[in-house]
């Protein structure tokens, strides 16, 4: 008979379901929001590029927000998380009215992380996607530049030019060169071996382009509506280009397999 | 423990407890295994699995909406070879019973699944006639009663389990659909599979799924699927698996006063991994709160004020 491998064992288990602590949550741009959470064993087994599941409190909001995570601090067991309100009355809005002391129900750390190499990278984030570039940037123990397009309001830049070189584009020119991330980077003629992005769609299809181009290995954080994070409900996948070995089929959990993927073996 | 008897039996199949998952929710159990032992749970129904590999539908597949999700995943699956090899093996070495649905897109579809389960130690079969979110099979079965008896009957021919065969709610009258699977041979009825909803996305002006339309679960169902499993128990003999909205174990208890021998916890996992344990712990409390010393006086037993 086989034995449970539950949560609880930090040596066996590799996801945890706990109420976290709220550390302190700030507004840093308008409807982005920077809440630090204490964990109990989540953030002491969180890698770069994976992400949480945040209950919502209020019961008609069932399915949880996965959110990335944009920093780790494994002695504190902290996460730090950026994450845009969706709306009004939505669960994010419910997040973003948390302060230091409130509980938060968390599942994670969930999905597998960006693998670490030693070539020399881009850490590309657009939008909504640039703060789990962040915790990367950091671990990154390499030769590397973050390349960061926003619309126009900026965040979290400090944060980026305390890491590595960071260059900027914004959509209407208040910042940095006006346009994408590829603009940005033919601007400033950087260049790097790999690609590592987060962001809009449009975006990681236009860099795997590129990467294409330019001869660059190219990784992908993808995103999609979700419903149990763990990979049992096949609601979050995206097309592959060869048959995924767990579904059978040409496509893949981006909760389970991903959310952070080869660009050449997805289509975009 | 020793003092109340959980366990119950479904047409043959003796369950340590009533407590089981709903198709699609759960996958094969692997997933869950990390979060729940799976040996607590009366029976593990796997997602719907086909004679040959299903691409599912377009993406976004899930929606939320007030109280409850829709979703149109389309019943992707690894095929019925795939699933043999790997999910039922994973199963086999868990002590709780394996319930397989099977889906399919023409009667002959379901038949070469159920034959190519004959051989397998898999429990019982859930026949899903009942999914919304396919253009072909699933639901076309399951909304018209001669059709209901016919496959019903087809498949009961060459099945070597005993055959749930699961209801949809989409439909005037339910009853009709149970006589109906009743009358074809189906050794029990599992109800309510999900209700055709939609959701549009304001800001853009179109539908949130891919799909336009996806089936509606989580607790704002939960009074439909009573009220259609007390309707369906007055109307059929064979015992009845009743699921819907089930996140507590306050629901299941109520399901099963209105007549189910059995429950299903399906959206409510993905609220909370541990709900069907929690289920399971909160129905032992419920017996032993008011002395109910076997679960099965608690079937159907809702009465006239």
């Amino acid at each position: 008979l086989r034995q449970p491998n539950l949560q609880g064992d930090i040596n066996m288990a590799t996801k945890f379901e706990e109420m976290a602590v709220v550390v302190s949550q700030k507004e840093i741009a308008t409807d982005i929001f920077d809440l630090t959470i204490q964990t109990k064993d989540i953030a002491k087994a969180a890698k770069a590029g994976q992400f949480i599941s945040l209950y919502c409190n209020d019961g008609t909001k069932l399915l949880p927000r996965p959110i990335s995570l944009c920093g780790i601090d494994r002695e504190a067991g902290t996460l730090r998380l950026v994450y845009r309100v969706t709306g009004e009355n939505t669960g994010t809005k419910e997040f973003s009215k948390m302060v230091a002391g409130d509980q938060v129900r968390v599942l994670g750390p969930l999905g597998n992380g960006f693998t670490l190499g030693d070539k020399k990278a881009f850490c590309i984030g657009g939008g909504i996607g640039i703060p789990p570039m962040l915790q990367l940037a950091k671990e990154l123990n390499c030769e590397k530049t973050a390349v960061l397009g926003y619309r126009n309001e900026l965040f979290l830049l400090d944060d980026f030019e305390n890491v590595c070189d960071t260059i900027i584009a914004t959509e209407d020119g208040s910042a940095g060169t006006k346009g994408n991330v590829i603009d940005a980077i033919k601007a400033n003629g950087a260049n790097a071996d790999v690609i590592y992005a987060c962001g809009p769609t449009p975006m990681l299809r236009a860099l795997k382009a590129y990467a294409e181009e330019n001869h660059m290995e190219c990784y992908v954080s993808m995103e999609e509506h979700m419903a149990c994070g763990i990979g049992a409900c096949l609601a979050c996948v995206c097309k592959t280009k060869e048959k995924d070995h767990h579904t059978n089929v040409n496509n893949t959990r981006i909760c389970k397999e991903g959310p952070v993927f080869n660009a050449k073996e997805v289509e975009l | 423990m020793s003092d109340i008897k959980t366990s119950v039996n479904l047409c043959g199949v003796e369950l340590k407890n009533p407590v089981m998952v709903a198709s699609g929710t759960f996958g094969s159990g692997q997933e869950y295994s990390e979060f729940v032992d799976l040996n607590r749970l009366g029976a593990v129904v796997t997602k719907g699995v086909a004679n040959i590999p299903w691409q599912g539908n377009p993406t976004p597949r899930v929606a939320e909406v007030y109280g409850g999700m829709l979703n149109a995943v389309g019943l992707q699956n690894p095929g019925i070879d795939v699933f043999c090899k790997r999910d039922i093996p994973f199963l086999q070495d868990y002590d709780t019973k394996i319930i397989v649905n099977v889906c399919g897109k023409s009667t002959s579809d379901y038949l070469e699944v159920v034959e190519r389960l004959a051989d397998e130690p898999v429990d019982m079969l859930e026949i899903n006639i009942s999914c919304p979110n396919v253009k072909e099979g699933g639901i076309a079965f399951g909304q018209d009663p001669k059709l209901v008896e016919q496959i019903t009957s087809d498949i009961k021919k060459i099945a070597k389990q005993p055959v749930i065969m699961k209801l949809s709610p989409n439909v005037t009258d339910i009853t009709e659909m149970a006589r109906a699977a009743e009358a074809g041979g189906a050794d029990c009825l599992s109800l309510i599979n999900t209700l055709t909803g939609m959701k549009i996305d304001i800001d853009r002006r179109t539908f949130v799924l891919a799909n336009k339309t996806g089936g509606m679960s989580g607790p704002a169902i939960h009074p439909i699927a009573v009220r259609m499993v007390y309707q369906t128990a007055q109307a059929v003999k064979v015992p009845l698996i009743g699921m819907g909205g089930i996140a507590t174990a306050e629901d299941a208890i109520e399901m099963i006063l209105a007549g189910a021998t059995a429950v299903s916890v399906g959206t409510a996992n993905f609220v909370d991994p541990c709900t069907t344990i929690k289920v399971v712990e909160g129905i032992e409390s419920y017996m032993r709160k008011y002395g109910v010393k076997d679960i099965k006086e608690l079937v159907g037993a809702v009465h006239e004020r």
